[in-house]
């Protein structure tokens, strides 16, 4: 399906341009005149496909959590059979054939049969559900595609109907963009009043029907709304790309929040930037179609969102698990000092070569992470240039020793059954276990003390004490 | 219904179920279970996997089609009574990536109580917390679910479970994979709700702890093998019956029976 949307994306970007190949880059006053919204034309588009971006922004935060958010891909391409077939009655029920209303109907009711249609060929067979998506939106593409070529063969002028399939926002007027915003709202309405029966929806359908809930209906209504959506974006975006402005500014929201009610403003402000750039940029290179533009805009922040987004970028976790290996390595040549000097007693300093070879780091790993700890007051070079423990240090460090005996005694006890609460990382042990539990394994650690002899600690700060 | 006239309802039941059959494409997963559970207890359902234990509390709650059989809870249908009963459904069964926290979850529970299109408002969250609170996890309250360890997740569920105080309670496997500090909690729990004479279906898995946990069983295998108080039902006869010769934990099972009657 991806590689059929590539596909579809260049072909558009092929047909535009073969008229006149011409891309040209746009000069200042241009420039100047679209992203100032001075151009009366120009501002209806951009303000138009702004307000379908926030639109399907907010409606593909749900369907994304409801897992269907190739539904709307399968439901916009199920529209084109039933704007051909709307543009050839048109005219015999003594309409204008190529009257926005008449067409955009058309549309939506072949748009709704084909989600009905999914639905029917998923219960009432056994196939999965991306089986039944793709036998629809081929069907129903290739159904539209057939009936378009007739009307072009048998109606005199039917240009402009591609403008569906690819998107030309070009050709909204004021009354569009009204109608836009008006669906935009009442999306907005919609979502604002069901919001707790959608969450629940899509975060537990069982307990929902369990509840009462008409799951079905829930789903009918979400549904509806991507059907609004995706009626209103066929003049901008297209039907191939308009599963963009549903996907992707909800998918790169996820990578800023962990919060519902946030991502789908997110999703929103995204969608929205999208809508409203790319109609800038297909209004500066008159020669690329508008959808295309919408779709390189909206995955460009989408790439962004993905590298830098706050919650869960790939810098952000790049750093954390830096973060995490910091520790990891803080821990190992703390409790290694201390373990050493536990044996030696406290004056005694260790040698580099001995500490490299206490674990399997690096010496610029280790030697880093001595820095660390010497800037941190916890640890010293004594004049023979080996590594000794600050006073501060020592505290630090028994605590860690302390945690690591604990949590070892927690394996051996537990492992059994919660293995995956072991978390080292973590600033204290208490953070993460039970008080009693801590209190239990605390006995157990002065009993072990007891049977096998271990003697004290030689160092005047006692770690047992300390920590607890 | 109360239209029925083979046989008078019990409001007092709370659950009384007769003749029930589910299947999957012809092929049936459970048949003929009837089964009555008195006010107050706590009963276990146990049998291998694939026994229909999940589909028996799912049918129910009518969650799947029943191909036969009646189900009264408290003398009425589901769709009557549906706000007496709570359900904890398996973990397993939810995405834990969702972007809710776990008060949010919890106050799911009160959605029936709020209504439609209505917001939650302070008394509905509060009302979570306590729940939260009960269950051991208050402090967790505000964290993102995805956060949660496996025991907490299915301290969660219970807590959005008790928030909607009913009075039956059917609980899918709540012991799975959770931690010994969890299961203690939970233990504890029903043995409260218990005594507020609540009555708790918890499907497990554990044999061990059988005898232990409930005051009487139901050994399931697509039928309804034995049901009643665990010290009469809860035997290795029976048991070989229910897991047939898969049930190599059985001397456990028997050793740990042997136990409660020590202690008794």
């Amino acid at each position: 399906m991806r590689t059929l949307a590539a596909l579809h994306s260049f072909l558009a970007f092929a047909a535009s341009s073969l008229t006149d190949r011409s891309i040209r880059w746009p000069t200042w006053p241009e420039w100047q005149r679209v992203l100032l919204l001075q151009d009366y034309n120009t501002r209806v588009v951009m303000l138009g496909t702004m307000l379908l971006g926030l639109a399907a922004g907010m409606v593909g935060s749900f369907t994304l959590l409801r897992r269907r958010a190739l539904m709307g891909d399968a439901l916009s391409h199920a529209t084109l059979p039933g704007v051909g077939l709307a543009f050839l009655i048109a005219p015999s029920l003594g309409l204008a054939e190529k009257s926005l209303p008449v067409l955009l109907t058309g549309a939506a009711l072949s748009g709704i049969a084909g989600v009905i249609a999914i639905l029917y060929v998923r219960n009432l067979t056994r196939l999965k559900e991306d089986a039944a998506l793709g036998i629809v939106l081929s069907v129903f593409f290739g159904a539209g595609i057939a009936i378009l070529s007739i009307a072009q063969q048998s109606v005199g002028h039917s240009a402009g109907l591609e403008s569906f399939i690819y998107g030309k926002p070009a050709s909204m007027i004021e009354s569009d963009r009204l109608l836009i915003g008006c669906s935009g709202v009442l999306t907005l309405l919609i979502m604002g009043v069901l919001f707790k029966e959608l969450t629940l929806l899509c975060f537990d359908e069982g307990f929902a029907k369990s509840r009462g809930y008409p799951v079905l209906l829930l789903d009918l209504v979400l549904m509806g709304l991507v059907v609004i959506v995706t009626i209103i974006g066929l003049q901008a975006v297209g039907l191939v790309l308009m599963i963009a402005l549903l996907v992707i500014p909800a998918a790169a929201s996820r990578f800023w929040t962990q919060n519902l009610k946030q991502m789908i403003l997110i999703s929103a402000a995204i969608g929205g930037a999208g809508g409203f750039l790319g109609a800038a940029m297909s209004a500066l290179f008159r020669n690329l179609p508008a959808g295309a533009m919408i779709v390189l805009v909206c995955s460009s922040l989408f790439f962004i969102s993905m590298m830098f987004g706050t919650e869960r970028g790939v810098v952000v976790r790049a750093l954390r698990r830096r973060d995490l290996n910091r520790s990891v390595d803080h821990q190992h040549l703390l409790r290694g000092m201390f373990e050493l000097q536990e044996s030696r007693g406290p004056k005694a300093g260790i040698p580099f070569s001995e500490l490299q070879t206490l674990r399997s780091w690096s010496s610029h790993r280790l030697l880093k992470e001595i820095e660390r700890c010497r800037r941190k007051g916890l640890v010293f070079r004594n004049s023979d240039q080996k590594l000794c423990l600050t006073s501060s240090g020592l505290v630090e460090a028994s605590r860690l020793v302390h945690e690591h005996r604990l949590w070892e005694l927690y394996l051996i006890t537990h492992a059994d059954v919660a293995p995956g609460r072991v978390d080292q990382s973590a600033d204290a042990i208490e953070h993460v276990l039970e008080p009693e539990l801590i209190a239990q394994l605390e006995e157990l650690l002065l009993q072990k003390r007891r049977v096998q002899g271990i003697a004290p600690s030689p160092h005047p700060v006692d770690a047992t004490e300390h920590a607890s | 219904m109360s239209g029925s006239i083979t046989q008078a309802s019990d409001s007092t039941l709370p659950l009384s179920v007769r003749d029930l059959t589910v299947a999957w494409y012809r092929k049936p997963v459970i048949w003929d279970v009837g089964l009555d559970v008195s006010p107050g207890q706590l009963v276990g359902v146990i049998g291998p996997n694939g026994a229909g234990k999940s589909t028996f509390l799912k049918a129910i709650m009518d969650l799947v089609p029943r191909a036969s059989g009646r189900i009264e809870i408290f003398g009425q249908s589901y769709k009557r009574s549906r706000h007496r009963v709570g359900y904890v459904p398996q973990r397993e069964s939810v995405d834990w990536d969702f972007p809710v926290s776990v008060l949010d979850v919890v106050t799911m529970g009160l959605y029936g109580k709020i209504g439609w299109c209505m917001p939650v408002r302070r008394k509905h969250r509060e009302a979570a917390q306590q729940a939260l609170e009960r269950v051991g996890i208050g402090e967790f309250a505000n964290r993102q679910i995805s956060q949660l360890s496996g025991g907490q997740q299915q301290r969660t569920f219970l807590a959005r479970a008790l928030v909607q105080d009913a009075d039956l309670y059917l609980m899918d496997e709540p012991f799975a994979a959770v931690d010994a500090a969890t299961e203690k909690a939970i233990v504890q729990i029903l043995r409260e709700m218990k005594q507020a004479g609540k009555t708790t279906i918890v499907i497990h898995h554990d044999l061990h702890t059988v005898p232990e946990y409930f005051d009487s069983v139901v050994l399931l295998n697509m039928r309804v093998v034995a049901s009643g108080p665990t010290e009469t039902v809860f035997t290795r006869d029976n048991l070989e019956k229910t897991y047939g010769g898969r049930l190599t934990l059985l001397d456990e099972a028997t050793e740990a029976m042997r136990r409660r009657e020590r202690t008794l």
